[in-house]
């Protein structure tokens, strides 16, 4: 048994609402799951699940109302600011939008620099790590003195991933890290999440509406719908042999590229679709 | 665009006054306050005459050679006096300027970042700024501190950030929640750290140009106080002189001319520069869309594959163009768009493509982002975007070349011949109507029914595209229905005026799975029902497999391959579509259980 390196029991998050005695809206409830070191967690859902907000919750970017998240072994729901900053080396964050991710006047070397030089790594160490991390992710060497506009989806979602990995991570939270990307690109970005985490040892919670890429890189996965895991169990069983109706409709539902196999799996999705009630949407 | 594309060569980061001098407006407008400043610097050694010396015999002259702008009532020279005015003036609006510019920048960071009780005293304390009548408290504050500008200045201050603080605020709540802002927190960055590293540079530009019109207006008010001597009439400056040739204006009328010019030059210099320094933010931005674009077409204009080092081939095409065109209902040929792009020269962005959709067929465009797919539908509706040329080729609708079509035409066609469904559907309902208005209101138009006519066919097209309550929808505002909702009632806004061909661009791909498969049912049997043309631009190629019976692959604005989707799906030729069919993930098997590995070693 391998002690997990991060452990969650039974998450809430609850927001309250917006404007005059709105209700509060609790996005993720009772969720339980952990994540072992250098293993891969997928929580695949549909937009408005809430997957996005565990993430957000054990980043400390979103409050946790009741439940706990431990990260080895230290309670970190309410973690306060000298604690965080200590786990700032530990655990870091990918995010869906390459976009807006990187801030659009720093040059890469300032955004690559920041976070290891506010970790007090001397500055010479620093340049030289992250002409590594330049490597690890592929870019060219002559990316560092360039604004994030010179550079397409796939190239800043890769200066992305070597931000995250700049301080040594041990666990990174990828929330929707290739959804933005070409096909051709995701299948690479998604073969240098796997290279990177078979070097490294890093954790990763990967957190996707795409059933297919949760499945390539996931050893164990969890369906969210409605703030709560409804499923959880290893890859192949959930992915390929669910139990629950919504995973399995989930499933049904996203298409095929054969249109024989398409054809069979959208009769398989009608019947499903007549046997369950219609949900208001 | 693909992932391993070579950056583009360095064009941008030049300083911002760098930029602004490059523009020739922002050229004279630094040179003029460089010039006003070095003349009240060196006022004396310009002018030859202390302000204050008095000339007993030369009251109210006109301008001489020894009094270039003439003499004053007192017999001081004006030249004099309005050069050495220059300083204390500038520096009695900077202090204003500088204070509201403090203050307002201060709070309004502090108010935008953080939140909770700052905001709300924050926006209050603003508001009341705002409400105050800024002349009055300026009376109020000369009877209580006396007749010290500066200090009325800083009291001009205090009262002018509240729009400062306005302005700080808002552009701080544009980001403070941007992804990078939160990567920052997640690095645990200290507040000051991300406040001055990456919140404060958005808010640089709109504080600088609001900065500047504050500068022309304290000067403004600055005068107008002395003017209206509420200043110390003895220290020089613009308002004094003025004061001094309104008791004039009969007499000597030039004596009012110089200090009115000087004030009003100066201020419309400042509001000119204001003006510039924002037109040259916006040109950055332009800059990099530009930038983006000759990416896009300069991967476009490479004759070779840069992943395969294939010859972007067309043979396959070839033998579908050569079918008769009376089942088509839309047919391009050789159609070719070009942008202009650096140094005059058009970049192609869609390179001799043919295409054929025939009636009661779905036919599926696939490529990568960048592949000119967009191009290609946005030509057949002609609504390039600015800058976009169809450059030959010909468009067929029905039998008509709609690149030959007067607007008026192009005008009836869209509607009632071909329909468009966008992908993003939320931002295609306009929020500040009712989904009805938006369906009635185009039937009424290109179809010519009456309201109620339009209004029951309303009704009706909500039900056939699966939407159980029509009536509360169609009362409905946008924000009020679901994404895929709304996509349900941009399809019946589609079909309304009984198209024969649907173009859907990417309808799906800002929806959910589930919805996407709603939805795509709702095409199939929109199309058996109508018998409508489909042409989907998709990149899922799951999407194709469900949907399409014909299929065309795309990629640097050519057309590779062209098949029934059966035969291309199951043998794909060209080594493009073979590599998009490898990127599917569908066949990848799930990942091993989890096995424990030592590496933790060489990690650190």
């Amino acid at each position: 048994m391998v002690e997990p390196l991060l452990s969650i029991d039974r998450l809430t998050v609850t927001y309250p609402g917006r404007g005059f005695r709105a209700k509060p809206v609790t996005a993720v409830r009772d969720v339980s799951l952990d994540v072992r070191p250098g293993e891969t967690v997928g929580l695949v859902g549909e937009s408005g699940s809430g997957k996005s907000t565990i993430g957000r919750a054990i980043l400390g970017l979103a409050p946790v109302t009741s439940g706990t998240i431990s990260y080895a072994g230290h309670d970190i729901s309410h973690a306060r600011r000298s604690e965080w900053r200590k786990l700032a080396g530990d655990l870091q964050v990918v995010f869906q939008d390459p976009y807006s991710s990187l801030n659009p006047a720093l040059t890469i070397e300032t955004i690559l620099m920041e976070p290891v030089t506010a970790g007090g790594v001397p500055k010479h160490e620093a340049a030289q790590r992250i002409r590594g991390l330049l490597d690890a992710v592929r870019l060219p060497k002559d990316s560092l003195d360039r604004l994030p506009r010179e550079f397409s989806g796939g190239q800043r979602q890769r200066i992305a991933i070597a931000r995250a990995l700049s301080v040594r991570p041990r666990l990174i939270i990828c929330d929707e890290p290739v959804s933005a990307l070409d096909l051709s690109t995701q299948a690479r970005v998604l073969t240098l999440f796997r290279e990177i985490q078979e070097t490294t040892g890093v954790a990763y919670l990967f957190i996707s509406h795409d059933i297919s890429v949760v499945r390539s890189l996931s050893h164990r996965v969890g369906v969210v719908n409605r703030g709560r895991i409804v499923e959880w169990g290893e890859c192949a069983q959930v992915t390929e042999r669910p139990e629950h109706p919504y995973t399995q409709r989930l499933l049904l539902a996203a298409p095929v590229a054969d249109p024989v196999r398409q054809a069979r799996r959208r009769d398989r999705w009608l019947a499903a679709r007549t046997n369950t009630i219609p949900q208001p949407r | 665009m693909t992932d391993r594309m070579p950056p583009v060569p360095d064009t941008r980061r030049r300083s911002l006054l760098a930029r602004v001098l490059r523009n020739p407006l922002g050229a004279i407008c630094v040179g003029y306050l460089v010039l006003i400043v070095l003349a009240g610097v060196m006022a004396s050694s310009i002018s030859g005459h202390h302000p204050n010396e008095i000339f007993p015999r030369e009251i109210r002259l006109g301008p001489s050679a020894a009094h270039w702008m003439g003499t004053d009532s007192s017999g001081r020279d004006i030249f004099s006096r309005l050069l050495h005015g220059t300083l204390p003036t500038l520096r009695d609006a900077s202090i204003a300027v500088i204070v509201a510019s403090l203050l307002g920048t201060l709070f309004g960071l502090a108010a935008g970042y953080f939140g909770k009780w700052l905001e709300t005293i924050g926006t209050r304390v603003a508001d009341l700024l705002m409400a105050l009548p800024g002349l009055v408290v300026l009376l109020a504050v000369r009877t209580v501190v006396g007749p010290s500008m500066p200090l009325m200045m800083v009291a001009l201050g205090i009262v002018m950030s509240g729009g400062f603080f306005r302005v700080v605020y808002a552009a701080v709540l544009g980001v403070r929640n941007e992804l990078f802002v939160d990567a920052a927190r997640v690095f645990r960055l200290s507040d000051t750290r991300i406040i001055l590293r990456h919140i404060l540079p958005t808010v640089r530009g709109p504080a600088v140009i609001l900065a500047a019109n504050l500068m022309a207006i304290s000067i403004a008010i600055q005068a107008g106080l002395v003017f209206l001597g509420l200043g110390d009439l003895f220290a020089p400056g613009w308002g004094n002189l003025l004061n001094g040739g309104f008791a004039n204006i009969y007499t000597v009328p030039l004596e009012l001319l110089w200090p009115s010019v000087a004030i009003g030059l100066t201020c419309v210099v400042f509001f000119l520069s204001g003006n510039v320094v924002r037109d040259e933010f916006a040109r950055i931005g332009i800059s990099a869309a530009a930038v983006a674009l000759e990416q896009g077409a300069a991967e476009v204009s490479a004759p070779v594959d840069d992943n395969t080092g294939a010859p972007r081939g067309r043979a396959p095409v070839a033998a579908h163009v050569a079918l008769t065109d009376n089942q088509a209902v839309l047919a391009v040929r050789g159609l070719v768009v070009g942008y202009p792009g650096a140094g005059g020269q058009v970049n192609r962005v869609v390179d001799a493509v043919d295409l054929q959709v025939d009636r009661g067929e779905i036919h599926g465009l696939i490529g990568e982002s960048g592949s000119g797919k967009s191009q290609v539908v946005l030509s057949i509706i002609r609504l390039l975007p600015a800058g976009g040329r169809i450059l030959a080729g010909s468009v067929f609708l029905g039998g008509r070349d709609v690149l030959r079509l007067k607007e008026r035409e192009m005008d009836r066609l869209r509607g009632r011949y071909v329909a468009y469904i966008p992908q993003e559907p939320m931002s295609n309902l306009d929020p500040v109507f009712t989904v009805g208005s938006q369906l009635v209101e185009p039937m009424r138009i290109q179809l010519g029914l009456g309201r109620r006519a339009a209004r029951n066919r309303a009704m009706e097209l909500l039900e056939q595209v699966g939407i159980e309550d029509p009536k509360r929808v169609f009362h409905s505002y946008p924000h009020q229905i679901s994404g895929g909702m709304a996509q349900r009632i941009l399809i019946a806004g589609a079909i309304s005026c009984g198209p024969s061909l649907l173009i859907a661009d990417e309808p799906t791909t800002a929806l959910d799975v589930t919805i996407q498969a709603e939805i795509l049912e709702l095409l199939r049997e929109l199309r058996r029902q109508l018998d409508l043309a489909v042409l989907l631009v998709t990149h899922n190629l799951g999407v194709v497999a469900d949907i399409c019976d014909r299929v065309s692959v795309m990629r640097s604005g050519g057309i590779v391959e062209t098949g029934s989707v059966a035969e291309v799906f199951a043998d794909p030729q060209h080594p493009c579509t073979r590599a998009l069919f490898a990127a599917t993930l569908d066949d990848v098997p799930a990942r091993a259980p989890y096995a424990r590995r030592i590496i933790e070693a060489n990690h650190g």
